[in-house]
């Protein structure tokens, strides 16, 4: 019964049995565990799972709990990506030396990473593994905030976004620089499957992922994870705030193959303002003061922009 | 080690702690076996409650339900008990009330709403709403 499990709609998807356990700690309504429990139930393979320092692993391995039903490792904040590429090549090795026998599964090697641990503290480390080709799947959690200490900002927080050190105020609007593009950083390393997924968009999520424990070598998977605490918006919400960020393009949803092959993956019928998706937020919620007008405009102008880029990257097989 | 790790403290642990999920040896497949056939051990957060964390509840009304699954894929605290493709309940050692599954079902009335944490979930069923004239979805 090894492999990706067989997903027809969520009916049977939902027969799944699962691997990540309740009475983690992490926020009511946050989306880190959404996400997770896809990527688990995706798979009947064993796991080998790590993750780096911040809300996902301080949440699920609160002493003396674990909420991992498969064999999980944390060493440190910047390398989740390392940990899990070690286990890899040992497993590799245990294998040439016969030490591990040919009737034992295969598993799959998966590390989780924020995006501070991905974009910025941990990113020479995740670097390295994509160059050295190690055959496991990094999923970065992208919240756009280094929530677990309190929501500093990363190279993750997009511009006007409101963080304890970006913060908005009488003489600023909170964060100034551009989010850093970190698929198509990751592309560039040359892996053979890069793609944005978001877990309101579960069915793109499982195919996507799906393709990724398929796919030998290292996967860079960007995962959309509302954070109702940093995000500032009510715990219910985290459905509804991820369905205005997939569909107003704010997070596209698309993949890269072999570094050059650019699919859009969702299409939205129709498409929202990213004002709404900004109106919803209140970190966000400074940019709709009169003399800030102007950030929100230039938010429309960057999306679209992108979606143009991404349109033509797709169109041109380059 | 002669102690079990359940009766250390913080301070006695040495760097580098394994917690372990289930009693002795799994020699069977994680992904094909359900949570009630599972041997978890004492150190899995599923013997841990979170219960307390509500201030609402998700209560569950069976008679409007299609089984459609959203509230089970959307649950971040692995709290919408499916089995054998049918949404049989919540989990309440385990739901912080967060609302999300209330949000998520598409059935005119909801098959899930909430109420506050002390209301008789019996109580609850008899105040479910008419179906309404807006759009479900
Ligand atoms: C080397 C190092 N620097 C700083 C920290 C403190 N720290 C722990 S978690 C965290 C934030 C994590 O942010 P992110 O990676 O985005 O994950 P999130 O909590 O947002 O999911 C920080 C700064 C640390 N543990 N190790
Ligand atoms: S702060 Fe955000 S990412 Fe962290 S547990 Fe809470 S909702 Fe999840
Ligand atoms: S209220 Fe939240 S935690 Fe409880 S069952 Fe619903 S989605 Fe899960
Ligand atoms: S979302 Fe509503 S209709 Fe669908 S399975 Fe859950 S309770 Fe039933
Ligand atoms: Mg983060």
């Amino acid at each position: 019964m090894s492999g990706n499990k067989v997903i027809k709609n969520l009916k049977s998807f939902s027969t799944a049995a699962e691997r990540f356990e309740g009475s983690h700690v992490l926020c009511p309504g946050c989306a880190h565990s959404i996400i997770v429990r896809e990527i688990l139930n995706a798979t009947n393979d064993n796991l080998v799972v790590s993750a780096s320092t911040g809300c996902l692993e301080v949440c699920t391995a609160i002493y003396p709990h674990t909420s991992w039903d498969c064999s999980w490792i944390h060493i440190g904040f910047e390398n989740s990506s390392t940990a899990v590429a070690g286990a890899e090549a040992m497993n590799k090795a245990l294998r040439k030396k016969g030490r591990i026998g040919s009737d034992v599964p295969e598993p799959k090697f998966v590390a989780f990473g924020g995006d501070g641990a991905t974009f910025d503290i941990g990113f020479q480390w995740l670097s390295g593994c994509f160059e050295r080709g190690h055959d496991m799947m990094y999923v970065c959690l992208d919240n756009e905030v280094y929530a677990n200490t309190g929501g500093q900002r990363s190279s993750a927080t997009p511009i006007g976004a409101s963080a304890t050190t970006s913060p908005a105020g009488s003489t600023s609007y909170g964060e100034k620089q551009n989010k850093k593009d970190i698929i198509q950083i990751m592309a560039a390393h040359g892996s053979p499957y890069v793609a944005q997924v978001a877990p309101n968009k579960w069915k793109d999520m499982i195919k996507k992922i799906h393709r990724g424990f398929d796919t030998k070598g290292p996967v860079y998977i960007n995962a959309m994870s509302a954070c109702t605490t940093e995000w500032k918006f009510a715990p219910h919400e985290t459905i509804e705030v991820s369905d205005l960020a997939t569909d107003s393009l704010v997070f596209p949803l698309y993949e890269i193959i072999d570094g050059t092959e650019l699919n859009i993956t969702y299409r939205p019928k129709n498409i929202v303002p990213v004002r709404d998706y900004l109106g919803a937020q209140p970190r966000f919620k400074h940019l709709f003061k009169p003399e800030y007008e102007y950030l929100i405009k230039e938010w429309q102008e960057r999306v679209d922009a992108y979606w143009e880029y991404l349109q033509r990257r797709e169109e041109a097989r380059v | 080690m002669s102690k079990s790790i359940k009766d250390m403290g913080w301070d006695e642990l040495v760097q580098g702690a394994a917690l372990f999920s289930f009693e002795g040896e799994v020699d069977y497949e994680m992904s094909q076996v359900q949570p009630e056939d599972r041997d978890y051990a004492e150190t899995n957060s599923r013997n841990a409650y979170v219960g307390d964390w509500r201030v609402e509840k998700p209560v569950f009304n069976k008679d409007f339900c299609i089984d459609c699954q959203f509230c089970w894929i959307y649950c971040p605290d692995t709290s919408i008990i499916a089995r054998d493709k049918k949404m049989i309940g919540v989990d309440m050692d385990h739901c912080k009330g967060c609302g999300i599954c209330v949000e998520v079902c598409p059935t005119n009335p909801k098959s899930l709403l909430m109420f506050n944490e002390n209301t008789d979930n019996e109580e609850a069923l008899t105040q479910w709403p008419e179906k309404s004239e807006e759009k479900g979805e």
